[in-house]
């Protein structure tokens, strides 16, 4: 019984004290596309964190919507005060799991194609998101994450005036490029 | 052995939140990572004047505005000129913003043949967060000529005698996201004034307020006030001066700012507000008038900031 007790207390302390395997970076890139009859509009933001938890299978995104750069001082101006409210929704995140996970061999680069599904955050408005991505592991232990899909602004409940409907686009081209490193 | 397995079982209790641990804990060490968090006010005003006076806005790097001023004459003139239309004043601006913070601006109002010339800093930003700070201030500084020959009466008037200088300092703080108040204490120096008993140098206390009606359109007010009020004794065309006080709108689209305004002063600068308002609101002496900008981008400043930055590495 001593034994039993020995062992569950190991398993629990190991389970507290390790994060798996789990990968970070504090500078990733997130870049959108608004592409309207009359106007292009594109943003990047650069200080995208993004952490992915091997051991779980788990994937989360965490960036300032104010850290979103537009050429346009004034379109950028618009885009905090006006449409996505930065002052009361500061951040935009997302939590998730990576479906086939197992097919991924960390030891060996290589590309897989993976396909990832959970709840994006925007303007204080969650809704479930599933989109199809590459992760590619190099051979100095890093790994990219590459993935394009589409949200509509409806559904974050980001309101455009009609005025400017053929300025800015309802539906919104997200394109997501990290690169991160293993995390001690 | 009883003693055991509530031992156990007191451990495995400890054991259902690690297994449960979810995606929100990833998010919970992204944010442990993370520094903590601090963000600028934005949009104290919406655009770089109230009405005539400036806020304590900048344009950013690399963005150029084209400002036109238009005050109409009073509108108790009547029909005789169509309730001071016929009588119409403009200013035509230009501003620049050499960084985000540091301004320059060029400008000629047809009122008195006035050309100006700016220079704008904004020195503190408020902010809200981890380390945050409760004010924005940003220091002005202006020269204004004027070109007509003769300011008073038949005699022409040399160069230096037909200069003007403005130093404002603005402290505006945002409340919320819908109300906006600014105080400028102005200094306005004449080079030449019309008696002995005018001051040359004169100390006028601007304030402003802005109000968030709907996410395009504000409510603001401007007030300047000649502090303390006998500085100027001389009248203007048989007029007493006195405080300049306006009412506006602004109306904001993609690239533009309209705003229209009540005012009871005539010109578009800080000297004109300070010191050579004439108009009485009670006896109807009012204008109305209209600020257009337009917002033109000469470059894009972050891959021209990321230029200079690999440049510094080389």
């Amino acid at each position: 019984m001593k034994n039993i007790f020995a062992l569950l207390t190991t398993l629990i302390l190991s389970l507290s004290l390790s994060y798996g395997q789990l990968y970070y970076t504090s500078n990733g890139q997130i870049t959108f596309y608004s592409k309207a009859p009359l106007e292009d509009i594109e943003a990047k933001n650069k200080q995208v964190s993004c952490a992915i938890d091997f051991s779980k299978g788990q994937m989360a995104f965490s960036m300032l919507m104010n850290a979103f750069q537009f050429e346009k001082a004034l379109m950028q101006e618009h885009f905090n005060e006006r449409y996505v409210e930065s002052h009361k929704f500061p951040k935009a995140t997302f939590a998730g799991s990576i479906q086939d996970i197992e097919n991924i061999n960390l030891s060996k680069a290589g590309s897989y194609s993976v396909t990832v599904s959970g709840k994006l955050t925007i303007h204080g408005v969650t809704q479930s998101v599933s989109s199809k991505g590459i992760l590619k592991v190099s051979d100095d232990n890093s790994i990219r994450a590459n993935s394009t899909f589409t949200i509509n602004l409806e559904d974050y409940n980001v309101k455009i005036p009609t005025m400017y409907i053929d300025n800015i686009s309802e539906s919104i081209e997200i394109e997501v490029n990290v690169k991160l490193k293993p995390k001690s | 052995m009883r003693l055991y397995y509530s031992l156990i079982l007191f451990a495995c209790s400890f054991m259902v939140p690690q297994l449960a641990q979810s995606q929100e804990d990833l998010l919970d060490i992204i944010a442990q990572e993370e520094e903590p968090l601090t963000q600028y006010t934005i949009a104290t005003f919406k655009g770089t004047r109230i009405v005539s006076g400036h806020t304590v806005e900048t344009q950013a790097e690399g963005v150029m505005q084209m400002l036109i001023g238009h005050r109409f004459g009073r509108l108790n003139a009547g029909w005789r000129d169509l309730f001071g239309l016929d009588d119409a004043t403009v200013r035509l601006g230009l501003d620049y913003g050499i960084t985000d913070d540091l301004n320059i601006g060029i400008g000629r109002s047809s009122y008195t043949k006035i050309y100006d010339s700016h220079i704008k800093y904004r020195f503190l930003r408020q902010r809200y967060g981890a380390k945050p700070f409760p004010f924005t201030a940003t220091a002005m500084a202006s020269a204004m000529i004027r070109s007509d020959l003769r300011p008073f009466g038949n005699i022409d008037v040399p160069v230096s005698r037909r200069m003007y200088y403005t130093y404002q300092l603005m402290i505006a703080r945002k409340f919320g996201d819908w109300l906006s108040l600014q105080v400028t204490p102005t200094l306005v120096h004449r080079n030449l004034v019309q008696s002995s008993n005018d001051k040359n140098t004169i100390f006028s206390l601007g304030l402003g307020s802005s109000i968030k009606i709907t996410r395009a359109m504000r409510f603001n007010m401007e007030y300047y006030m000649i502090l303390p009020s006998h500085q100027i004794q001389s009248d203007i065309q048989g007029e007493k001066v006195r405080n300049a006080f306006s009412l506006g709108i602004d109306l904001e689209t993609g690239g533009h700012v309209f705003q229209l305004h009540l005012t009871n002063a005539r010109g578009m600068h800080e000297k004109f507000l300070a010191s050579e308002t004439t108009g009485r609101w009670l006896d109807g002496d009012i204008h109305f008038g209209f600020n257009v900008s337009r917002v033109f981008t000469m470059y894009d400043r972050y891959a021209k900031r990321e230029e200079r930055k690999a440049q510094k590495k080389l």
